[in-house]
């Protein structure tokens, strides 16, 4: 742009460096340094590297088997870290019935406070997918249950008659039979809950961890599924022009006239209900990137537009080379730094997209975790009330996704090193 | 101009009938009729057909019809405004949308105003003030605002909404105006509900926009007729309001074509999360529960939506800016 020195304090100082170092090395070199002074963007880096590598040791990061039922912490409370003799450490929590509002209410008892340790051993699991070993990097050691524990048969009971008076059945009695119930409640070992529990006193801690598995990867495996459709008919559709490129055109316009969700919708609602996770995780992949395609082979479309009259592919062609050849070995790496950032941007929309089907029940569901099937649960707007933590999993979302659009953001700025 | 209007609508006469096609097939990819189903149901509750019912039925949607001659009889009905029957609520689905689809329009309608009048002061405001602590403030909550999914910023507000002003949320209406004929209470009772989803469905846009504003205004303001008018000693307000940002709002209009496939995805799933009476928590349903008929029907419409809103920004911006008429 030949516009920029119009006088106006744009940074003309930076770029001049830049251009007279420009003839000396490389342009990937001259990307990376670009890049390296956006330093919103390789903080964002750092952050999406940070939150793949715990995606990858999740179950060694995670306190609690993810899966583990402990119906004796339903909707525990994120746990309160205690400092005893200079260690943090967690109280174990008695729990009873609120009798007024029909809510579970703990109560911790700090005398019995148990450490936290680093690498205890706890549920099985294959560290990388590898190496089987049952040791987590911290987690709370057990403690033997007290001696006047009640015998499980009357817990049992007393969970019944708290099930049914939960159901709306409660009469006056049974809020006088619920009290004198609590007082027998065994103690049990204190868990470590840093995000809380669920309905279910599953750990939402280790449930983050193990949902950002699928949905961290799925952005990523959605968009690689939307690249090569997408880069394909989009160099195809630049390069041959006439029919082909009015054909592409037409049919992207036709995609992008219905609107996104509702037509994401309508795709994972005709997939069939009854198929394993590792199934329904390719087919919502599949989902994702049969709408967002478009917006890859649209973009490439325009620089393969502005290739194909250049030189260098007129000397190719005159050269021999097939059509198929120039547009992958010539089109497609003369571009690949665009399509870098294309993809990048085009990550948390994926993300999004998993995210916002799964919260409806349309994309991954239960038994497979993922941060939209965590957020289900808040579905229920009073128990969000309630248990406000319950929104926690929507925390990694936001960051993942903010950090993908600072990224491409700044791999955008970088692309152009010339500029 | 007239030109310019023939081929653009003419363009969307193909594209709805592509549109149509493509939503008759994808639900009609799983398995089993929505007449079953609803025969399932039937059948449960204790109550029957009879065989000529069904077949009555059958024949009127084509059921064991090959695909073409199925979609053949949907569509002729369906552009008369005929789009068959909801199986799962018993009624026609033509009765059940327009209320709907009426609401969504205006949400998604209050929601444009709103973000346009949002982002564009802080549009310019970020562009005249670049690098200095208000513009990163901004720069970083559009970051956030297209961040964080619109149905999470509904639970949100929701929460906020009945924590902190005790309000009654998931309706439009309060109950004693759900049903009341249109009246100057029912208005502002309405007014006083809308406010959240219009909200919620804002930020996105507005952050979206106000990133286009500041990014158009800098590059106008590069420009050496905003210098002339400087060193003609023309007022800074006027050089920025009347000189530049004129010219940097075309991009404006143009990000339209994004902005309100955005608007309208997230209409539909806020309108689920808050349990609004418009076109989202019905499709859901729809979907889930293979009721077909009703489920297109929506799909359509949205789409028409968001080819009229197109249409809309298209003669915007052709008379904005002549170089599109004519091109």
């Amino acid at each position: 742009m030949a516009t920029v020195s119009t006088g106006l304090p744009l940074g003309g100082v930076a770029v001049q460096k830049e251009e007279s170092a420009a003839d000396q090395v490389s342009q990937w070199t001259l990307m990376r340094w670009r890049f390296m002074q956006n330093r919103l963007s390789v903080g964002a880096l750092v952050v999406l590297i940070l939150m793949y590598l715990t995606a990858a040791v999740a179950p060694f990061l995670s306190p609690n088997d993810y899966n583990e039922l402990d119906t004796d912490h339903a909707f525990a409370a994120p746990t309160r870290i205690k400092l005893v003799h200079g260690w943090p450490s967690v109280c174990p929590l008695t729990q009873t019935l609120d009798p007024d509002h029909f809510k579970w209410v703990y109560e911790a008892d700090c005398e019995r406070a148990v450490p936290i340790r680093l690498f205890v051993h706890g549920a099985k699991h294959r560290l990388l997918g590898l190496i089987p070993t049952d040791v987590h990097l911290f987690g709370v050691v057990d403690v033997p249950p007290p001696a006047e524990a009640a015998p499980s048969a009357s817990k049992t009971a007393a969970k019944d008659s708290v099930a049914s008076l939960l159901a709306g059945l409660g009469g006056q009695n049974v809020a006088g039979a619920a009290s004198a119930q609590a007082e027998t409640k065994a103690e049990k070992p204190p868990r470590l809950f840093f995000f809380g529990a669920d309905q279910q006193g599953r750990d939402l801690f280790s449930r983050v961890l193990e949902g950002s598995r699928v949905s961290l990867t799925i952005g990523i495996v959605g968009v690689i599924f939307s690249l090569i459709i997408g880069s394909l008919l989009g160099a195809f559709s630049g390069y041959m022009g006439g029919v082909v490129d009015n054909a592409i055109q037409r049919t992207i316009e036709i995609i992008r006239a219905v609107p996104t969700l509702p037509l994401w919708a309508a795709f994972a609602a005709a997939l069939p209900r009854t198929t394993t996770v590792t199934q329904r995780y390719l087919l919502i992949t599949i989902v994702l990137s049969l709408v967002g395609w478009t917006g890859l082979a649209r973009e490439l479309r325009g620089k393969v537009l502005a290739y194909r009259a250049l030189d260098y592919i007129a000397a190719a062609r005159l050269a021999g080379s097939s059509h198929l050849r120039i547009v992958l070995s010539h089109m497609l790496p003369n571009a690949a730094s665009h399509i870098i950032v294309i993809a990048t941007l085009a990550v948390p929309y994926s993300i999004l997209g998993e995210t916002s089907l799964s919260f409806l029940g349309l994309g991954m569901l239960p038994p497979a975790v993922s941060w939209g099937v965590l957020l289900r649960d808040t579905q229920q707007i009073q128990s969000v009330l309630i248990h406000p933590w319950m929104l926690l999993p929507a925390v990694p979302v936001i960051l993942a996704v903010a950090c993908f659009f600072l990224l491409g953001d700044g791999l955008r700025d970088a692309i152009d090193p010339y500029s | 101009m007239l030109n310019f209007l023939i081929r653009r609508v003419s363009f969307m006469v193909i594209s709805m009938i592509a549109i149509s096609i493509l939503s008759f097939v994808l639900i009609e990819l799983p398995p089993g009729s929505a007449i079953e189903v609803k025969l399932q149901q039937l059948r449960q509750q204790g109550g029957d057909m009879t065989a000529e019912q069904v077949r009555g039925l059958e024949e009127r949607y084509g059921i064991h019809d090959p695909i073409q001659v199925k979609y053949w009889k949907w569509i002729s009905r369906a552009v008369k405004g005929d789009f068959g029957q909801s199986f799962q609520l018993d009624r026609p689905v033509k009765s059940l949308i327009w209320a709907r689809l009426g609401f969504s329009v205006l949400l998604s309608s209050f929601a444009l105003v709103f973000s346009w009048g949002l982002s564009i002061p802080l549009g310019v405001y970020s562009a005249t003030h670049r690098y200095t602590l208000p513009d990163y403030v901004i720069q970083v909550l559009q970051f956030v605002g297209v961040a964080i999914p619109q149905f999470l910023l509904a639970l949100l507000l929701l929460v906020l909404a009945s924590r902190a002003f005790n309000q009654e949320v998931g309706t439009l209406f309060s109950q004693q105006f759900k049903n009341a004929p249109w009246s100057l209470p029912r208005l502002l009772d309405f007014l006083r509900h809308v406010w959240i989803p219009v909200v919620v469905l804002a930020v996105g846009g507005t952050a979206g926009l106000t990133r286009i504003m500041r990014a158009n205004l800098l590059d106008v303001l590069g420009q050496q007729y905003v210098q002339t008018a400087r060193s003609k000693g023309v007022a800074e307000h006027i050089v920025i309001w009347k000189h530049a940002v004129r010219n940097a709002l075309h991009p404006l209009i143009m990000a339209l074509g994004t902005t309100l496939p955005l608007l309208i995805s997230g209409e539909v799933i806020i309108s689920i999360v808050l349990n609004l009476p418009t076109t989202g928590p019905m499709y859901l349903q729809a979907l889930l529960n293979k009721d077909m008929y009703l489920a297109v029907a929506f799909l359509l419409m949205l789409s028409l939506m968001l080819l009229i809103g197109n249409l809309l920004a298209d003669i915007l911006l052709a008379w904005v800016d002549p170089r599109v008429r004519l091109e």
